[in-house]
């Protein structure tokens, strides 16, 4: 099983191998995946595999970063991205320039119309971010968030659909401590306008690396769905940003409960703490009768 | 090796059979080393004789065959390979039978194995292996798991005879576990450690209790530290991400 033939990979499929470790690196530890890439592959494979990998890591682990002109943070989302390296930022109407591979925002400009959605779609998705900004704040000591309108932002007037999409990432990296963290979750909101309704549909992922001589991973994942009625944009809002805030703390007390079962229950099932006769075993007593029978017999443990 | 080492330690656990073939496929003139120093989850096999499993590592192969602890025999079978000294053979099935149950005991389940060979300067070397499937539709007693397993590798060289024996002990349990519900979705958690123990003992004792005692000890250690620290770490990073509720509310009549 060891000791294959060793015929040299091709380039591609070295690139797709470094793909892989890039895409599965843990929140916040891509550049040190990347640099221990570079070490074993030619700068050509690895730049390759970088430019294609790198945006699928951003997107997928929704990073946050400085614009310059001191707009704030813009979030790199897969419902922001315009083109290529172009990622919206609604709050402030801007447009993101972003460099994936150096995980930095190089430059902004002003949307357009066409970018933005409508008068009504605004006003809507402008409550909504209001709203869930203040939550975000609340809730998460280091919260990102942003409200794309994903579907009908050209929508003028009430009588047709659209869909906003809410997004909120906290990361935390602290590598001197050997651990790093990501809580992202995302809130497709349907807007029905023909039954009056509002659906929700919830992503909660939440994932931590502990790597002090070791190597340890969380990773959760939970959907939820819940609906509400379709109101004014300030109440649509409040009502919304209730939603998820309800379901958000009940997921977090649910991560509390897994934890809480873990030592006892959960864990238990994998190896005990001590042995079913709840004493240490009895090493000392195990010479006088070599067979298992013989052990077996004498715990009282019967086959 | 040293890049090869590092993209290990942060690629997910569960994914570690993955990322090692990857690192092989890339690194074909490492791969001795890669395969001496990467842990990966125990593969078991059958033994026709005894009608017994048991687990294969490097410690029980020859070419492509691996050694039964019960039969003694080689699957598949295999000329001319390489077995211990019947006096150390007789250690070995005395350690199988009693590990078996110390893994009855702890594991409630599960499988084990114990090897053990002569090395160079006149000690030998043990490698006492459990593997164990705790979800629900594994040898999980309580059906809380929706995949769960632990694969412990515990290696002691045995100095030679004296009157203390030196016995140094590297051990790694890798582990993965995932819950699995409608109200609170999956939860994963998986993850490996290795940890050395070095000890002097008398070998009035006997090997096999020296060895046990200390591989008991190992073990609860691991698993507690785990269960302590490494679990506690990652359970610390989500309550800094986002507090636990009952925080909040306080903050409400300030404001």
């Amino acid at each position: 099983m060891a000791e294959e033939e060793e015929t040299e990979l091709s380039d591609d499929q070295k690139k797709g191998i470094a793909k892989w470790f890039l895409v599965n690196a843990p929140a916040g530890e891509i550049q040190y995946v990347s640099k221990d890439l570079k070490l074993v592959l030619n700068d050509d494979v690895y730049n390759e595999a970088a430019s294609e990998a790198f945006p699928v890591y951003n997107k997928s682990h929704l990073i946050s970063l400085k614009m310059p002109g001191g707009f704030g943070d813009v979030l790199v989302t897969s419902y922001g991205e315009l083109q290529d390296n172009e990622y919206l930022d609604p709050k402030t109407a801007q447009v993101a320039i972003v460099d994936h591979v150096k995980q930095a925002c190089t430059k902004v400009r002003p949307a357009t119309d066409e970018e933005l959605p409508s008068a009504y779609v605004e006003e809507y998705r402008c409550a909504l971010e209001a709203e869930i900004l203040k939550y975000v704040a609340e809730a998460y000591p280091k919260g990102s968030c942003s409200v794309y309108c994903t579907n009908g932002k050209d929508v003028e007037e009430p009588g047709s659909d659209f869909d906003l999409v809410v997004v909120i990432a906290a990361a935390r990296l602290s590598p001197q401590n050997f651990c790093n963290g990501s809580w992202r979750t995302i809130w497709n909101i349907e807007f029905k306008d023909d039954i009056q309704k509002l659906e929700l549909n919830g992503k909660l992922l939440v994932g931590a690396h502990y790597f002090e001589e070791g190597n340890v991973q969380l990773d959760t994942k939970h959907e939820c769905r819940d609906s509400t009625i379709f109101q004014s944009p300030d109440d649509t809002a409040i009502s919304v940003a209730n939603l998820i805030r309800r379901h958000e703390t009940a997921y977090m007390a649910s991560l509390e409960e897994s934890y809480f079962k873990l030592s006892d229950n959960t864990f238990k099932e994998l190896r005990r703490k001590l042995p079913i006769t709840r004493t240490l075993f009895p090493w000392r007593n195990t010479r006088q009768f070599s067979l298992k029978r013989e052990i077996s017999e004498e715990l009282g443990i019967g086959k | 090796m040293e890049a090869a080492m590092g993209l290990m330690r942060r690629m997910p656990p569960r994914h570690s059979e993955t990322a090692l073939s990857a690192l092989l496929s890339l690194l074909p003139h490492n791969s001795s080393d890669l395969l001496s120093q990467v842990d990966l989850p125990l593969q078991v096999l059958s033994d026709d004789d005894s009608g017994k499993r048991f687990i294969l590592c490097e410690y029980n192969r020859d070419a492509d065959s691996y050694r039964s602890p019960w039969s003694n025999k080689y699957h598949p079978r295999l000329e001319d390979a390489p077995y211990p000294s019947s006096k150390l053979r007789q250690l070995e099935i005395e350690a199988n039978d009693i590990f078996t149950v110390y893994c009855d005991q702890y594991y409630e389940g599960g499988i084990s194995s114990v090897y053990m060979w002569e090395d160079d300067n006149e000690g030998f070397v043990a490698c006492f292996l459990v593997k164990k499937d705790g979800s629900k539709t594994g040898q999980g007693r309580r059906g809380y798991l929706e995949e769960g397993t632990w694969d412990a590798i515990h290696v002691i060289e045995v100095g030679p005879e004296e009157e203390t024996t030196r016995y140094c002990l590297t051990s790694t349990v890798m582990l993965s576990l995932t819950t699995d519900d409608v109200s609170s979705g999956t939860f994963s958690l998986s993850g490996s450690i290795r940890r050395q123990m070095n000890m002097n003992l008398p070998v009035a004792d006997g090997h096999l209790c020296n060895m046990g005692k200390m591989i008991e000890e190992m073990e609860g250690k691991l698993r507690n530290s785990l269960d302590q620290v490494y679990f506690g770490k990652t359970r610390e990073m989500v309550c800094t991400l986002r507090p636990p509720s009952e925080v909040l509310p306080m903050r409400l009549p300030d404001s």
